[in-house]
């Protein structure tokens, strides 16, 4: 987690889509308190790193608001492939 | 969150369809609604769609209501007071075959005999639409710049946030497991978590919705169908501004506001299942398609891909209505186009569960239809 210097109050959970430790609060308080929706509301873990950077965080954000033990919230689901892969190699993958 | 036994009006399922038929019927007065959910709002194919919207469609009806859903989703923001991400790029639709082309024009005529100002452009046209494209092999080309996407996850929370404003209650986590009925009419339903009683039950289960109405006796002719799409990193804008879509030549490609690139193409021998797998052969054909396509795609990554289930139909277009169980409705069987149409679908037959003259009639996608015979094949579907 980082504090922005100019603004002390934003804390970035999500650095790759800029998302903020408020903003997750909010959503959580209206009830989005699963990975998965905090996902499709926020975009938080959508980024290139997919949520390496921020998952942990997030889960622990999720636990601590609900009351729920962290083994009780689960992580967002896993979608291939696990690395970014060219179009251009995959295009010339087999034959045409 | 407490158990509500009884409501005025209850739905089944959580996707764009079910949500947007809860806000505008609570939007008409309705002052009971209960939402269930089995799973997460938005878990099932609405968060795992194109959303694409577009008014370009081959048949009176689909016109009708793609035009009625754009008239609202340009002043969604503001009605529910929350952006959905609209971007209005138009689609590009290509033809590859001469029958093809007299099909799309066909449309066209149709489109703007209702008010639809789609157009048949040349190359050139569609090269500064989209800057780039490389598809000699085409015979012609048909643009409607109103058309264009939505952010689909937004779009059904900003429906849900206000509904529930107005009152609605929503319960995720929460199957339906059996529907009453008593003198063949609908009492309410069971569920995981216990009974709700209400005298309007409306099934908008997606691809499920035909084990829903089984529950109550009616058999759909409804059934899933797995659909591979994926997304790449977000790269600067202009790469593909529009949604470039073609019928035979079977894709749909669009850039996000966003910078990622989302593309999606019909999958061979259109399994049906209610699996949500994903393939090596799908990322490799599309990459195919995009590179052909689009030639300066063959630089960027894929970040992501899934898949998900469309709920398909003999003719291709939705069932709305009451069924033989009274006051069991459905709102189902929106194959590859649910997202584009739920904000009209939602309303009118909200308006005409209150007994309000609807803004479209659709007596027509009455589900009977298809025991009499009468569909109306829709032919501009991927
Ligand atoms: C790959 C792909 C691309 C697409 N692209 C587009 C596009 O570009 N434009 C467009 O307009 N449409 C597109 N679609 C179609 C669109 O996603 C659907 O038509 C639309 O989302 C249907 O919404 P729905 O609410 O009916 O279904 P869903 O979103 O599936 O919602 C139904 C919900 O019902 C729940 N449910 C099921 N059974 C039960 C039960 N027994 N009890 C409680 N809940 C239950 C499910 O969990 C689910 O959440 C695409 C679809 C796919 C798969």
């Amino acid at each position: 987690m980082s504090v922005t210097p100019e603004n002390n109050e934003k804390v970035y959970v999500c650095r790759c889509e800029e998302v903020t430790l408020e903003e997750i609060d909010e959503w959580i308080d209206r009830g989005y308190d699963t990975v998965e929706e905090l996902k499709r509301v926020l975009r938080v873990g959508m980024g290139p790193c997919q949520g390496r950077g921020c998952q942990d965080i997030l889960m622990r954000e999720i636990a601590k608001k609900t009351g729920k033990p962290i083994s009780e919230v689960a992580p967002a689901t896993v979608r291939p492939p696990v690395k970014p892969i060219k179009i251009g190699l995959l295009a010339e993958g087999g034959e045409e | 969150m407490e158990w509500k036994s009884t409501a005025e009006v209850v739905i089944v399922g959580g996707g764009i369809i079910g949500v947007s038929t809860a806000y505008y019927l609570a939007k008409q007065g309705v002052k009971d609604i209960v939402l269930v959910e089995k799973g997460t709002i938005c878990g099932g194919s609405t968060g795992r769609c194109g959303a694409g919207i577009r008014a370009q469609w081959g048949t009176e009806m689909n016109c009708r209501l793609g035009i009625a859903a754009l008239d609202i989703f340009e002043q969604l923001d503001q009605e529910l007071g929350m952006s959905v991400g609209l971007n209005q790029g138009g689609y590009l639709l290509v033809a590859y075959n001469e029958k093809e082309l007299e099909t799309l024009r066909n449309g066209m005529l149709l489109q703007n005999s209702l008010g639809i100002q789609s157009r048949m452009v040349t190359l050139t046209e569609a090269r500064e639409i989209c800057p780039g494209l490389a598809a000699e092999d085409a015979v012609g080309f048909f643009f409607h710049g109103r058309d264009g996407h939505a952010d689909p996850f937004l779009t059904t929370f900003a429906y849900l946030e206000a509904a529930k404003r107005l009152g609605v209650t929503c319960y995720r986590n929460t199957a339906c497991t059996g529907v009453i009925v008593r003198d063949n009419t609908v009492q309410g339903i069971e569920t995981t978590n216990g009974k709700i009683s209400a005298p309007i039950v409306i099934n908008c289960a997606g691809a499920y919705a035909q084990i829903v109405a089984r529950m109550a006796g009616i058999e759909l002719p409804n059934w899933a169908e797995r659909h591979e799409i994926m997304i790449t990193e977000p790269v600067a804008p202009g790469v593909c501004p529009c949604m470039l879509m073609s019928f035979s030549g079977n894709y749909y490609i669009q850039q996000r506001p966003h910078g990622s690139i989302i593309c999606g193409m019909s999958p061979q021998g259109h399994p049906e299942d209610f699996e949500n797998k994903t393939t090596w052969q799908f990322i490799e054909a599309m990459s195919k398609t995009l590179v052909k396509l689009l030639p300066r795609t063959k630089g960027i990554r894929i970040a992501r891909q899934w898949s998900g289930l469309y709920d398909m139909t003999p003719d291709a277009q939705p069932v709305i209505g009451e069924t033989d169980v009274k006051n069991f409705y459905h709102s189902t069987g929106y194959s590859g186009h649910g997202f584009m149409l739920a904000p009209v679908a939602g309303k009118i037959l909200a308006q005409h569960i209150t007994g309000q003259k609807p803004d479209i009639d659709f007596s027509m996608l009455d589900y009977r239809r298809f025991s009499r015979g009468e569909h109306i094949r829709e032919s501009n579907v991927v």
